[in-house]
């Protein structure tokens, strides 16, 4: 080979690299064997406590669901796993029309017109929202809203994203249990748009109703960020006047994965869909009339308006998406609203007896699915340690690290993956606190 | 029609899956919380098995083909990998656990910093994007928040080359900063001079990609680097094409502030048909209180006797955080593995084995393919798809005549500065046998341009489908095979 190229060695190939910075000494470990890889990951993984090894009641934005086991022998096939974004459509189409069916089931479980391939995750997604909806306006408005009981690290991607462009971020002082009518009261006419979480972070399903007409009113945009799981149950957003759904698709079936690859997802009405980002397919036909699939509305992204494109996104989620997509095809209309109501009935279940302990309150002045906020006699620290360490249970997530006026109270979490038995444990384990 | 949609496979009643009974007294639900309608398929789990696998068959992927993808380094990715990913302890972890209790995964997180910090030169390293251009967003952030710092308020200007990726000035628009397009040298170097005459105090910085887009290394790489430097600039790389100089150079060094690297490229994750990536940036030391947080620490060295603990901090002046809780974890475990595998030799010879094979099918095709930059490239090289004396044949043709050969396309119409460009990376793991299969092939398209050019304006001819209808995608905008209402 390198007769052909006509060098004499390989060194020859990176003479253009300045001499004295060429070939430097790397400090990193002597390569393994295959089998020797494995059993250095192998000794890392046995370090980390987990969700097959204690009873798992932490959810936060990462949630413990189970995974019908053909997820993830398909999307391990090798015609999905190791292609990349279907540039070249007559031999993806395994790819798009996946890309496609996920697009159709996100507007059905939203209720929106359109939506995309994927975002990074629900974080990311929010950002995106915020980011579109300042396109809408053209920088006209410069005032977003953002409820308090959006996901912590939501709104701190949010305030990352923007932080070139100049816009107000208010609404995230208020009270965790604000009403979504006060949030409603800081839109005003420079205004872009109101974002609220349903369910919200803290396991609260708000009440959306009429939310809409007073945002519409001072022309500004209603976004939801949404758990899709909890959307098999529940009222979809749009119901409800949204204008963009988004949120985090880690609850339909990806595993926890220490917090990632997750799954960003995005909706919007059919008249907003040019100021959508990311990869968006749609139904076309070949030569011979037959239907197929291509990526669309490509003027939008980045490759075809550089600087004046408004989100950068290129590689997405694309296995995430393919892998929920394969999850709602096997639960389908009834298994997911199966799950819905098991994480329903389970978790008040476990509210009912934790919040009859003394020394314990369930804080629920709304329905609550999944999630719930208990307020605790002592440091959520302190009874996390007691369940972890004598009776294997890894507790709720600390609520006094984003919410002061939340100090010693726990969220906790309950999906179908947790047992009776393992509830009692839990709820036992609690009355030795009380 | 190749596969019906899942939704015309769905038959009321049917379910793939089996749940468990409710095991407690179930709770009423209040009216009018939920839905009344839920438009999913209702599908048998051997229907679903068979479509998913149908429709995988409809794809070209690494497995089953080269796939010479220009800038995306289409390289074998590891199944052992995919098994490390999956391992319970790994893969059933939350994210919010007490840091007590994930110790493995923090320790695998510093472990990667480091490692990737020692590859690039660096002093500093977040794992938290979660791909290339999250990555280019995370440090032209950090390059704004620098100056910011500083009390520099003037600076409002970032410096591309015009040979650079999409995502390069759609980053510098999203961090508000007004992109200047440096021009390139007849040698596709940065104009050195043109690139001098802009450096003054309203430059935030330079993003740049080394190797760049055509595959070349920047020859004057010091002086453009000391040029944005003396005006009081920050340098941007983007690491897209880092698998030509693992080992061989590092950007650190070359005086680069911020590098994005392309875990999905050059340290073989899947590309997964779209995603998931990871995009991991280091930093020079005068930006390191800027990375995003937090990050992986090692805590209290406790001396020999006891093992190391890691907590997560975050930097003192940091931008932020990037997305939800650390990173793609899941991809930093396959990249972590791959590191772990090939140790620093293995690595330099990955680059210069992808280095080889891309110099060897220029060599065998320069007489045949335009090359507009006829120089030694690195990991990838880009040529002209298009002959004066074969009218009407453009590089679309040739990259789907491609498919009837057994490959997958080349990046097509990128970079920009390349008329009917064809961009060619092999990356090192494919053989020589391959890469003469591949070089054959473009001979012979190369002949049939010429001698039968419908051939090629009609393939492919052995793809599931012949080409799609791009424009009436785009009139119609059918996005979604269901009719909703509710938003109308
Ligand atoms: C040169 C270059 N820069 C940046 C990117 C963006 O990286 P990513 O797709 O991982 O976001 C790419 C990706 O294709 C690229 O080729």
């Amino acid at each position: 080979m390198l007769a052909a190229i006509g060098a004499a060695d390989i060194e020859t190939l990176f003479a253009d690299i300045p001499a004295r910075l060429r070939n430097p000494q790397l400090n990193l470990p002597p390569a393994l064997s295959e089998m020797e890889t494995l059993a250095d990951l192998r000794e890392l993984a046995e370090d980390n406590q987990h969700a097959g090894r204690s009873a798992l009641f932490l959810g936060a934005g990462a949630y413990n669901h189970y995974t019908p086991q053909i997820v993830d022998a398909l999307i391990q096939r090798g015609e999905f796993l190791t292609a990349y974004t279907p540039y070249q459509p007559e031999v993806s189409q395994g790819t798009l029309q996946a890309v496609f069916e996920w697009q159709s089931m996100v507007c059905a479980l939203t209720g929106m017109d359109v939506a995309n391939a994927s975002h990074y995750d629900g974080a990311t997604a929010l950002a995106e929202a915020v980011i579109m909806g300042n396109e809408h306006f053209r920088g006209a408005r410069r005032k977003v809203v953002l409820s308090p009981t959006l996901h912590p690290h939501a709104r701190g991607v949010v305030h990352t994203y923007t932080q070139g462009l100049g816009l107000s971020i208010v609404g995230e002082d208020l009270p965790p249990d604000v009403a979504p009518a006060a949030l409603a009261d800081l839109v005003d006419d420079q205004t872009l748009l109101l974002a609220v979480a349903y369910p919200n972070f803290l396991g609260q399903i708000d009440d959306l109703q009429g939310l809409a007409d007073r945002v519409h009113a001072r022309g500004a945009l209603l976004v939801v960020m949404a758990d899709p799981l909890a959307l098999g149950l529940l009222t979809p957003p749009a119901a409800f006047g949204a204008d963009i759904v988004c949120g985090e698709g880690q609850s339909l079936g990806l595993p926890l994965s220490f917090g990632g690859p997750y799954l960003g997802f995005f909706a919007t009405r059919k008249s907003l869909v040019r100021k959508m980002a990311g990869r968006v397919v749609g139904e076309t036909h070949d030569r011979q009339g037959r239907r197929g699939f291509v990526l669309t509305l490509a003027t939008r992204e980045q490759h075809i308006r550089r600087e004046r494109a408004s989100s950068n996104i290129c590689t997405n989620q694309g296995l995430m998406a393919l892998a929920a997509t394969i999850y709602l095809s096997t639960l389908g209309k009834h298994g997911l609203r199966q799950v819905a109501e098991l994480c329903w009935h389970k978790s008040h279940y476990a509210a009912n007896l934790i919040g009859a302990l003394p020394g314990f309150r369930v804080v629920a002045p709304r329905p609550f699915l999944k999630e719930f906020v208990v307020a605790c006699p002592r440091p959520v620290a302190e009874i996390n340690d007691f369940l972890l360490y004598q009776r294997n249970i890894i507790g709720g997530y600390d609520l006094g690290q984003d919410y002061p006026a939340l100090k010693n109270h726990m969220l906790l979490c309950v999906t179908e993956t947790n047992t009776r038995a393992q509830i009692d444990d839990l709820v036992g384990a609690l009355s030795e606190l009380s | 029609m190749l596969e019906p949609l899942i939704y015309d496979l769905s038959r009321p009643g049917r379910q793939g899956v089996t749940l468990p009974a409710c095991d407690v007294p179930p709770t009423p639900l209040p009216d009018g919380l939920a839905r009344t309608t839920l438009d999913l398929p209702e599908v048998d789990q051997l229907t679903v098995v068979r479509h998913f696998t149908r429709l995988s068959q409809l794809n070209m992927g690494i497995d089953t083909t080269m796939y010479p993808l220009g800038s995306c380094t289409m390289k074998y990715n590891p199944r052992v990998n995919e098994t490390a990913a999956r391992l319970p302890g790994l893969a059933a972890a939350h994210p919010l656990q007490d840091p007590e209790t994930v110790q493995g995964s923090l320790a695998l997180m510093f472990a990667l910093q480091e490692w990737l910090a020692d590859i690039g030169g660096f002093a500093g390293v977040s794992l938290q994007p979660a791909a290339g251009a999250q990555g280019e967003l995370t440090g032209v952030l950090m390059m704004r928040a620098y100056h910011l710092d500083r009390g520099d308020t003037k600076r409002t200007k970032m410096l591309i080359p015009n040979s650079a990726h999409g995502t390069n000035p759609a980053t510098a628009n999203m961090a508000g900063l007004e992109v200047v397009e440096i021009p390139s040298d007849p040698r596709g170097n940065v104009d050195l001079e043109a690139l001098k005459t802009l450096c003054d105090d309203t430059v935030v910085g330079l993003m740049i990609t080394n190797p760049n887009t055509l595959g070349l290394f920047e020859e004057h790489v010091e002086e453009v680097v000391a040029a944005v430097h003396a005006c009081g600039g920050l340098v941007y790389g983007d690491g897209a094409n880092m698998n030509a100089i693992v080992g061989k150079v590092r950007p650190g060094d070359l005086g680069f502030d911020v590098l994005h690297y392309n875990l999905h490229k050059t340290f073989s994750t899947p590309h997964g048909g779209g995603g998931p990536g990871s995009g991991p940036v280091g930093v020079s030391a005068r930006l390191t209180d800027f990375l995003p947080g937090p990050l992986v620490a090692r805590v209290q060295d406790q001396g020999e006797t006891q093992p190391p603990h890691f907590s997560l901090v975050t930097p003192p002046k940091s931008i932020g955080r990037m997305k939800a809780f650390w990173g793609n974890f899941g991809v930093l475990v396959r990249a972590y593995a791959y590191i772990r595998a090939n140790g620093p030799d293995g690595l330099r010879g990955n680059s210069e084995y992808a280095v080889l094979n891309a110099n060897y099918l220029r060599a065998k095709l320069e007489d045949v393919y335009k090359l507009p930059y006829d120089r030694v490239c690195k990991h990838e090289f880009v040529v002209e798809g298009v002959w004066a004396d074969a009218p009407g044949v453009h590089a679309l043709d040739i990259a789907k005549r491609l498919v009837d050969y057994g490959f997958h396309a080349p990046t097509n119409y990128f970079p920009l500065i390349v008329h009917e460009a064809l961009m060619i990376e092999p990356t090192e793991t494919e053989t020589r046998e391959t890469l003469d299969r591949f070089v054959h092939a473009l001979r012979t398209i190369a002949e049939e341009a010429h001698t039968q050019p419908q051939l090629l304006k009609d393939a492919p001819h052995t793809a599931p489908l012949s080409r799609l209808d791009e424009i009436a995608a785009a009139k119609q905008l059918v996005l979604c095979c269901r009719p909703v209402a509710l938003s109308a």
